[in-house]
């Protein structure tokens, strides 16, 4: 996607609007006024989530990934295998899947600042499709085809038990993704968050003003693919139950369709994307798969020949004389 | 080591294959820059057109393949004028999804058209079986394939060195802006260009359905070994895709028959290790 228009080169003044808070208090409405959809809007909170963290890479820093899903998928099978032997504890669990995912991003990250967009492309293709590799052949670890079942999951917090109807799952999914959005927002809207506009919009001029570009890009995508791996921890434990589906080239690409639909660089293109997104998938899907692949393949290149910047840089353009005084945050 | 001639065999062969489909990605990369993930697309088109053809009209398969170039390569330039053209100076990442975009929606058609089954293609008798060559049984078909593939190459090594319109080609290929300047109507080449490379995927995919398959997902499971040609060997040059193609094609057969239980490892290790040595293709560009 077209990098979102910089509007203002200064820091964002880091102060949370009216709507954003808005925004926060839609999942609290659906907790209580809508019980039926709890697990849905869990797994949207958690698409999100994983969606965010592509948006750190991709739409701050530019770096292209079609690879994402490795480290969301490494995250997954970390919480799941642990759950599995006899660590059920939810937390140290997200912590440990983060850490994997961590580790691995940081290691890509090496080969990724070494290229350009096609190798970049080319290596996070390969490293997607090496994990998915490993996992479908590591029957007797992962169990292959059949995903990993069995995952005993503690209480959360020693006291909540993860319920049928969702509802620790839910709050637990809510905590995770507010927490780490506010710590993502911080990140992205220091000095650092900044030099990554930077690098995105001129790489090549960064170091002229004293910016360590490979050192930045090693960061930013070690923090991404740690985020993606709470994300895969957080869906594993949620759902106690991990598929190979959760590593495969389908859910990278689908991920890249949720972040540009909602529009990227600005963290909550990625949260309005993932809503779109799966409530669409959740009322057409049932039709028929190969249909919705029709659509979201009409869908991705309407987006890209008409509407660049997705919903949120749409509603931008729309609103844009009402909004001029409070654009950093890019909300409608 | 018979064995090991065999494999070696049947290496080149893929790895002809594999060219053929790739190195028109290869020509719209290195001319237009544009990183067309739907590439795939094209071949299976011109996989279903043979088939198609070979089941309900009865054409023969050696009538078959030509249609397929032609259908491919009519899509492709109708795609080329329309839509493609539109995105030559967007970013990467806008063309990765509009080609994503196209790949799914050639997914989904041929899905609703064709189901999703395997297809099968009926080869005529005299492609069938194997020929023996001193203690060697090679598979005649797969001779066939690098025969065709051998001519096609000469053919297309000709066109570019030796005809205006290949010269027009490099011309643009090393600067638009100066072709542009000659006279050279840049946007035409462009399309017969693409179309040209569409056309020889589709070719590919015909010929190619005894060896991969022909389901409609097959723009997206081979979509890494096409984009890895191209990448390995490097974008804008006949040489090095098939260089690259060859190796790819020996490396994925041999992975494949001596340590069956490591898979696409191989292929793909073997992708970043290639990819980091030589960033930017093994033959590099013209310059």
């Amino acid at each position: 996607m077209s990098p979102a228009p910089v509007v203002s080169h200064s820091l964002a003044d880091g102060r949370w609007k009216p709507l954003e808070i808005l925004f926060w208090l839609l999942p609290v409405a659906a907790f209580f006024l809508a019980p039926g959809y709890l697990v849905l809007v869990s797994q949207i909170m958690i698409v999100g989530l994983f969606a965010m963290s592509l948006d750190l890479i991709l739409g701050y820093a530019g770096i292209v990934s079609l690879g994402h899903a490795a480290f969301f998928g490494l995250g997954a099978y970390t919480a799941g295998l642990l759950a599995v032997h006899g660590w059920g504890e939810p937390i140290s669990g997200l912590f440990v899947a983060a850490a994997v995912a961590a580790l691995a991003g940081y290691l890509v990250s090496f080969l990724i600042v070494r290229g350009q967009d096609l190798t970049r492309l080319m290596v996070t293709l390969g490293i997607g499709l090496m994990l998915f590799e490993a996992a479908n052949k590591a029957a007797f670890i992962t169990g292959g085809v059949d995903g990993l079942s069995g995952m005993m999951v503690g209480k959360l917090l020693g006291v909540f038990e993860f319920d049928l109807a969702g509802q620790t799952a839910f709050i637990y999914s809510y905590v995770v993704l507010f927490l780490l959005f506010v710590v993502l927002r911080r990140l992205v809207n220091s000095p650092f968050g900044l030099s990554l506009k930077g690098i995105r919009e001129g790489g090549r001029r960064m170091p002229a003003i004293g910016a360590d570009v490979s050192k930045r890009l090693t960061a930013i995508f070690t923090v991404g693919a740690a985020v993606a791996g709470v994300a895969g921890a957080l869906l594993a434990q949620t759902t106690q139950f991990v598929g190979l589906d959760s590593l495969g080239f389908a859910r990278s690409a689908e991920l890249l369709i949720i972040l540009v639909l909602g529009g990227t660089g600005r963290l909550y293109g990625a949260l309005v994307g993932a809503i779109v997104f799966m409530l669409a998938q959740d009322y057409i899907a049932g039709l028929n798969p190969a249909y919705w692949q029709f659509w979201i393949g009409l869908l991705l290149i309407v987006i890209v020949l008409f509407a660049r910047g997705g919903i949120l840089g749409g509603l931008e353009r729309l609103a844009g004389p009402l909004l001029k005084k409070n654009r950093n945050g890019g909300k409608p | 080591m018979l064995n090991f001639i065999g494999v070696l065999f049947d290496g080149v062969a893929y790895g002809s294959l594999l060219f053929l489909i790739s190195v028109g990605l290869s020509v719209t990369m290195g001319l237009m820059n544009f990183i067309n993930l739907a590439h795939g697309a094209f071949a299976m088109l011109g996989g279903f057109v043979c088939v198609s053809l070979g089941l309900r009209f009865g054409v023969p398969f050696l009538l078959a393949l030509p249609l397929a170039f032609l259908a491919s390569a009519a899509v492709g330039f109708v795609l080329e004028r329309t839509l493609y053209r539109r995105l030559y100076r967007a970013s990467p990442l806008d063309q990765v999804l509009f080609s994503i975009g196209l790949t799914f929606m050639s997914v989904a058609a041929a899905t609703f058209l064709y189901g999703p089954s395997q297809q099968p293609v009926s080869l005529p008798e005299w492609l069938r079986g194997q020929v023996h060559v001193g203690p060697l049984d090679l598979g005649v078909y797969r001779l066939f394939l690098i025969a065709v593939v051998v001519v096609v190459t000469l053919a297309l090594g000709a066109l570019i060195e030796r005809t205006r319109f290949g010269a027009q080609i490099r011309a643009s290929v090393d600067n638009q802006q100066a072709s542009a300047g000659l006279g050279i109507n840049v946007s035409r080449v462009f399309s017969l260009t693409f179309a040209l490379g569409s056309g020889l995927a589709g070719l590919g995919g015909g010929l190619g359905i005894d060896l991969l398959g022909l389901d409609p997902t097959f723009p997206i499971k081979y979509m890494v070994y096409f984009l890895l040609v191209v990448a390995v060997g490097g974008a804008g040059t006949i040489r090095g895709p098939l260089l690259a193609a060859i190796v790819l094609g020996i490396f994925d057969v041999a992975g494949k028959y001596y340590v069956p239980e490591v898979g696409a490892f191989v292929i793909y290790g073997l992708m970043v290790i290639l990819l980091l040595l030589f960033p930017n293709g093994l033959i590099g560009r013209r310059s």
